[in-house]
């Protein structure tokens, strides 16, 4: 089922992510893929995020897939030329996946693997036209194709940018290259967001608000300090500070921002990063 | 030494669409012995943007445009025919063509692709580097590389790692390329130039090094030494 589906009618989509294991020890992933069957319409599966090496996206879809769970393909062009990255995509389709979101990818010194050589052949937006070329019947190359896929593709876009045009530019670009949804970078500044919205109003493309767990005051410091575009208010850095119960306070947190954004925007992506068993009840304190 | 090639005039004409009044800019350096941008060169490029209806705000050689003081200077003595015309059109490699883009506050596009020679380079003072990627693509970006200047040499914008235009890798010794090109074209009022370019593909077959170079005494640098 492609997420366009329940965009059109109307309904507010709310999607989780899982990053898979370093290794094939697949258990715990597909427990918490289980948690969250029936409480999101679909779990993104994110492709060695942070440029650290494990267990493949493609993969972890496909398991995800058979156990009646809908995936979102996350693919970047990190590691992968347009060659690698085309096949990819038809394998995916292959499998039944059908939603995809293209990802330019983190750089490959962040992550585990330093001495790697970083590819970028295609980016987010030429790998949005690339998906979109086989959708119609052929390659990059112009070659057609036997039998073609048919995929509902999404791109990421950073709300809290600064400065924030070029980043619209950049959203702008991937709308005309073929994307049909937006998962946004963590968003914790309501105002802001909706500052965003009315820029990108005339996209007229839906938009889901990242909700990045807080675990806590420490976690939110590092993020204002090392990650780009996403900013923690200090108020909720010391209602970190000063809970007792991190979790509880960290669910109370992330209902409270889905709350009050859920009229802006058209879903939700919430990104536990770890914490993923907390997600139903994040979701049962937000009303979804 | 860099190798550089003159674009289609088609390629050259598309960039200079909307303009009039142009300067042009050779270098009497590896783009004057690759008969790319030397005086023959320059004058040849006025005729053509002539016959085009383009009217040639002036010319200059320099030798070399990779010598970005240089250039300034030199430039300085056409002041009021540079800030008079609409671009400058620069016949050289891609240093040449982003030192000048560096010195002027003008819409600067490159007349030539630098062909690349398989990792000989020459030596530049600037912070501008060329990739030799056969097939430039400055006339968008502002005069400033994406692959050079872009830790991830993204050609179709910034990714999400760009924090207050630093390079989230190594913040404390990289801009954010985007960030600059983004800036230099929001100065000269073009943003247009980016935000209306079609999604680029970069061509890495032209980044080898042509058949036709392989084959010379230059390729082949022992022979010249």
């Amino acid at each position: 089922m492609k997420l366009t589906e329940l965009f059109a009618k109307g309904k507010f989509v709310v999607t989780s992510e899982i990053g898979p294991p370093k290794g094939v020890n697949v258990q715990e992933m597909l427990e918490v893929a289980d948690l969250l069957k029936g409480r999101v319409d679909a779990v993104n599966i994110t492709d060695q995020q942070s440029s650290v090496m494990r267990l493949g996206s493609l993969a972890s879809c496909h398991l995800l897939k058979e156990r009646g769970i809908e995936p979102v393909f996350q693919i970047t062009c990190r590691d992968r030329n347009r060659i690698a990255l085309q096949s990819d995509l038809l394998s995916a389709y292959a499998l039944g996946i059908e939603n995809v979101l293209c990802l330019t990818g983190d750089y490959v010194a962040l992550g585990d693997h330093p001495d790697a050589k970083p590819v970028f052949d295609l980016d987010s937006v030429s790998l949005l036209v690339a998906a979109r070329r086989l959708q119609e019947g052929y390659d990059l190359a112009g070659k057609e194709l036997r039998g073609k896929p048919d995929f509902c593709l999404g791109a990421v876009v950073t709300p809290g940018a600064e400065p924030l045009e070029p980043q619209i530019i950049k959203m702008e670009k991937k709308v005309r290259a073929g994307a049909q949804f937006f998962q946004t970078q963590a968003v914790y500044d309501p105002r802001r967001f909706e500052e965003f919205m009315g820029q990108v109003k005339h996209l007229k493309v839906p938009v889901m608000v990242g909700i990045v767990l807080l675990k806590s005051a420490g976690m939110a410091r590092f993020m204002n300090k090392n990650v780009a575009g996403v900013h923690v208010p200090e108020s909720l850095i010391e209602e970190m500070e000063e809970a007792t119960d991190r979790r509880a306070k960290s669910i109370e947190i992330a209902a409270r921002l889905i709350r009050e954004m859920k009229d802006l925007c058209q879903g939700v992506h919430i990104m536990p990063i770890g914490w993923e068993r907390l997600v139903p009840a994040v979701l049962d304190a937000a009303g979804l | 030494m860099l190798v550089s090639e003159l674009k289609p005039l088609e390629e050259v004409l598309g960039y200079l669409d909307g303009e009039r009044k142009i300067f042009l800019v050779g270098c009497k350096g590896c783009a004057e012995a690759c008969q790319t941008g030397g005086e023959e060169q320059v004058l040849e490029m006025k005729e053509k943007l002539e016959g085009e209806g383009f009217e040639i705000a002036g010319w200059t050689v320099i030798d070399f445009l990779c010598e970005k003081a240089l250039v300034k200077m030199k430039l300085g003595a056409h002041r009021s025919r540079v800030s008079s015309a609409d671009s400058l059109l620069v016949m050289s490699c891609g240093i040449g063509v982003q030192a000048v883009a560096a010195v002027v506050e003008k819409v600067v596009h490159p007349a030539c692709n630098t062909i690349s020679v398989g990792g000989a380079q020459g030596e530049w003072p600037g912070s501008e580097r060329c990739l030799q990627c056969g097939d430039c693509l400055l006339d968008w970006t502002g005069g400033i590389c994406p692959l050079t200047a872009c830790t991830k040499g993204l050609l179709n914008g910034p990714c999400g790692g760009s924090k207050d235009g630093k390079c989230e890798f190594e913040p404390e010794a990289r801009d954010c390329g985007w960030y600059l090109i983004y800036e230099r074209l929001k100065k000269l009022g073009r943003l247009d130039k980016w935000r209306n370019a079609p999604p680029l593909i970069k061509n890495y077959a032209k980044a080898q090094p042509p058949k036709s170079l392989r084959a010379t005494t230059f390729w082949a640098l022992e022979v010249e030494k």
